[in-house]
């Protein structure tokens, strides 16, 4: 099984609503989900939608072909209509939209007027969630316990009324049984956020901007029961200076934006960079340039995050697959940031940050906290030097008041051990070879990309990031057309792990690199550190995450 | 308990830094703070380099950052002390968003704006105190807008605590530095010194001659004097606390507040739990 709906209209007009309690209902019926978003930046209108994806088996990816349509508006549906499938599907609008009359999966009925009869126009959303559990078979009480669980009195009663009216409305095509599956429901955002908090993070800022708010919104729903600070400042050129201000004080901190935000701090970056102070950054990409399409998905921000910062400084950069790896790549973020002293950018995207899935709920038991600092014991009062040269370029840290009497200075000026200003030729030479040295030893710590496909293969697919699931899903489904094609998935990006790359590279008829932008940055990094040229380059870059489909098509084309 | 200063320092002689230095090592000293009380965040200028030459933990940052630093700082060990060091450029030119937002907060931190009304270490230009018409380095027809009134825009911005100081009297600043470490809230002194190389009108003498400590009398809560004595400028320049008033601090906002600093909680990846199970 595996089944795909729509849900769209004008923004405003309640769609989320119904995306969110069937998603829940299909969480609580234990079905791997795959919903993913794409919506205008704007309150009110537009044209915005939801696709809800969901199987017994693991699914990771977005596709076309539509089981059922549930359109709020006749645009919804006119946009829509030639991706759902002939037989067995189902499209639902109100009876005031117009058109449709020779087409028998389309079904008009007066859920406006109905809404409002039994009390509340909003009330739309429970009658659509009502038509979707009867079409699939789902057991009506799984939503009315969901709903039961937001309202009450009234208002619970009047949805459980508009529940059963949709519910009466159409004939089960389909009798989905319940699995038993312990899952989370959780969207990219909230995965890296929840890897902050569980590697400890004690602090974390940030400033409004979409498609990142999600994390800064979500860890401020985490401080409310745990003791973390969380600010949301004047801006992102504070952002990071706060949080390194953090960092400095000995908590584990992290900031995050999305481009525009991420420009802004730059000069921060380049902070980091010189003082040395462990950080994490998180980017959620959106197309740019400048404000771009706010909304929407890109992986453009590559190159950038590979060169942001004036200077010379060593960074670890990871691009997570999927929720999963969100998690645990925030949680190793944090890890690397404090052995290395470094800054960890997490490169996500709108596309991940959005997309909601059911996974296996997180284990906490695997991950633990090493905070990588010096034994202040060892320091008698005077001898703590912050920039001590060390053989490996990575110099004791200590934190203010718990540095057995000594003092800790950063410095954004080239520095001696002592973080003092020293402009010396000799000095200047040390520093820079003290932490370039660290990005060597970083090397040894990012991870080889995921591989799946052919063991014996023709093509080889290489992609980073988010585009993962899209891609594993497409090679699946054409090598059991016959053909013969390896996926490489890079998570961890910078510095480039090229083990795995180099060695298959050879063996490939055709290398083919698969990126979510124009300028060909993940293949240019490739090129530059392997000297290597693909054949060819699959690439999107309209805003709209490419989805197994296009990959399929696009593959065959090779 | 004693702060060491360093011997040398890379001010010019005769600068107000010096001074301000002198009274600040001073307050630290008689409120017997200790290296593990106090946290200090600087930025980038002449004013900036001041923990370069006394031994305190810092974080010397970046120009005009220095506040979102310190805010990062209380935030993770609030039972430590912070203060923030800065010129006027610093402070109000390439800050002047961070300030604005500093004292909306009203977080429990002391920032000291060293105001010569001169950029210093990029030699000379007008900086945001400069007075309209004075020449400067690139201003050579006179700097052109009018001038900032950091204490004036502290008391609108609804500061707790408002001092202007004089880094000619070091024990006049030095006490105002004390009660601004004791004062609970955010604390702002803008502090008077002469540019002995780049600002050739106001003087020490100049100063000298004007700058005039408030008497006894003087009442501290009265908002509307504060407000006139904050713009008083060309004959008679008022120094001391101008406006002191507390009111709630903006770390009882977190659930920490009552607890360990942040910095000494011990981490447990099993506390994120929580959060898995709404998640259900």
């Amino acid at each position: 099984m595996d089944y795909n709906i729509l849900i769209a209209g004008a923004a405003g007009q309640g769609m989320d609503t119904v995306v969110a309690n069937l998603n829940k209902v299909l969480q609580r019926s234990g079905y791997h989900l795959w919903t993913n978003a794409d919506y205008k930046s704007r309150v009110r209108g537009g044209h915005n939608f939801f696709q809800i994806r969901f199987s017994e088996d693991e699914i990771t990816s977005h596709k076309d072909e539509l089981d059922m349509i549930f359109a709020l508006n006749k645009e919804s549906i006119d946009y829509h209509i030639d991706r759902l499938k002939k037989e067995k599907s189902i499209a639902i609008i109100d009876e005031s939209i117009e058109g449709y009359e020779d087409d028998n999966r389309v079904k008009k009925y007066p859920m406006n007027e109905k809404s409002k009869q039994i009390g509340n126009p909003k009330l739309l959303s429970s009658i659509g969630l009502g038509i979707i559990m009867k079409f699939f078979g789902l057991n009506l009480d799984i939503a009315k316990d969901i709903i039961a669980e937001k309202f009450k009195d009234e208002i619970l009663e009047m949805n459980k009324k508009a529940l059963d009216y949709g519910y009466s409305l159409e004939d089960s095509i389909y009798k989905l049984e319940k699995i038993d599956w312990d899952n989370i429901l959780i969207n990219g955002n909230q995965a890296v956020a929840l890897g902050a908090v569980a590697a400890g993070c004690k602090f974390y800022c940030g400033y409004p901007m979409t498609p990142s708010s999600g994390v800064l919104d979500y860890m401020f729903r985490a401080s409310e029961k745990l003791d973390i600070a969380v600010e949301q400042v004047e801006d992102e050129v504070a952002a990071l200076n706060m949080a390194l201000g953090a960092s400095f004080t000995g908590v584990r901190a992290m900031t995050g934006s999305s481009g525009g935000g991420i420009a802004l701090m730059q000069e921060a970056i380049s902070l980091q960079g010189v003082t040395e102070t462990p950080i994490v950054l998180i980017n959620v990409m959106r197309p740019a340039p400048a404000t771009g399409l706010p909304t929407y998905t890109e992986q453009s921000d590559l190159r950038f995050m590979m060169h942001a910062g004036h200077g010379e400084f060593p960074r670890y950069i990871t691009a997570p697959r999927n929720a999963q790896d969100a998690f645990d790549k925030t949680v190793k973020s944090f890890d690397i940031a404090e052995k290395y002293q470094l800054i960890s950018m997490i490169l996500s995207d709108q596309y991940l940050a959005d997309v909601d899935t059911t996974l296996d709920p997180f284990n906490l038991d695997e991950i633990t906290i090493n905070r990588y600092l010096a034994n202040p014991d060892d320091y008698k009062k005077g001898e703590y030097k912050r920039y001590e040269i060390t053989e490996n370029g990575i110099s004791p840290r200590l934190i203010p008041a718990h540095a057995n009497g000594n003092f800790v200075m950063a410095d954004s000026d080239e520095h001696n051990e002592l973080g003092r200003i020293d402009e010396s030729a000799d000095n200047r030479v040390k520093m820079v070879d003290k932490r370039a040295k660290k990005f060597e030893l970083l090397k040894e710590d990012v991870e080889e990309p995921w591989e799946y496909g052919a063991e014996d293969f023709d093509i080889l697919a290489v992609c980073f990031g988010s585009i993962h699931g899209n891609l594993k899903e497409a090679i699946d489904i054409l090598n059991d057309e016959g053909m013969k094609i390896k996926g490489l998935s890079f998570g961890d990006i910078y510095p480039l792990p090229t083990g795995k790359l180099s060695k298959y590279q050879k063996k490939a008829h055709k290398f083919v690199v698969v990126e979510q932008n124009h300028d060909e940055q993940f293949e240019s990094l490739i090129r530059q550190q392997l000297l290597i040229k693909p054949d060819k380059s699959i690439r999107k870059y309209d805003g709209r995450q490419m989805s197994r489909d296009f990959l399929v098509e696009k593959l065959k084309e090779i | 308990m004693s702060f060491n200063i360093t011997k040398e320092t890379a001010w010019c002689p005769g600068c107000g830094n010096l001074s301000i230095r002198q009274a600040l090592k001073k307050a630290l000293d008689e409120l017997d703070l200790s290296t593990d009380d106090l946290l200090v965040s600087a930025g980038i200028g002449q004013a900036g380099k001041l923990p370069q030459f006394i031994d305190v933990n810092a974080f010397a940052g970046l120009h005009g950052r220095a506040l979102p630093v310190a805010i990062g700082m209380k935030l993770s060990n609030h039972k430590m002390k912070v203060l923030v060091s800065g010129g006027d450029g610093d402070s109000l030119g390439e800050g002047g968003n961070h300030l604005i937002h500093a004292i909306r907060r009203n977080i429990d931190i002391v920032q000291l704006v060293h105001d010569n009304q001169v950029y210093g270490l990029t030699k000379g230009q007008a900086s945001p105190t400069t007075p309209q018409g004075q020449k400067a380095a690139m201003s050579y027809t006179g700097s052109r807008p009018y001038p900032m009134h950091p204490l004036t825009l502290a008391l609108t911005m609804g500061a707790g605590f408002v001092a202007r100081g004089f880094a000619g009297d070091i024990e006049g600043l030095k006490e105002i530095i004390k009660e601004a470490l004791k004062f609970r809230g955010y604390a702002i002194i803008d502090i008077l010194q002469p540019c002995p190389s780049w600002n050739k009108i106001n003087t020490f003498q100049w100063y000298k001659e004007r700058v005039k400590p408030l008497g006894d009398d003087y009442d501290p809560t009265d908002f509307n004097k504060a407000y006139e004595l904050s713009l008083k400028w060309e004959d008679e320049i008022p120094t001391g606390i101008l406006y002191k008033k507390e009111r709630p601090i903006y770390e009882e906002n977190f659930s920490f507040i009552n607890g360990d600093a942040l910095v000494d909680r011990k981490l447990d990846p099993k506390d994120a739990q929580v959060l898995i199970d709404d998640l259900r």
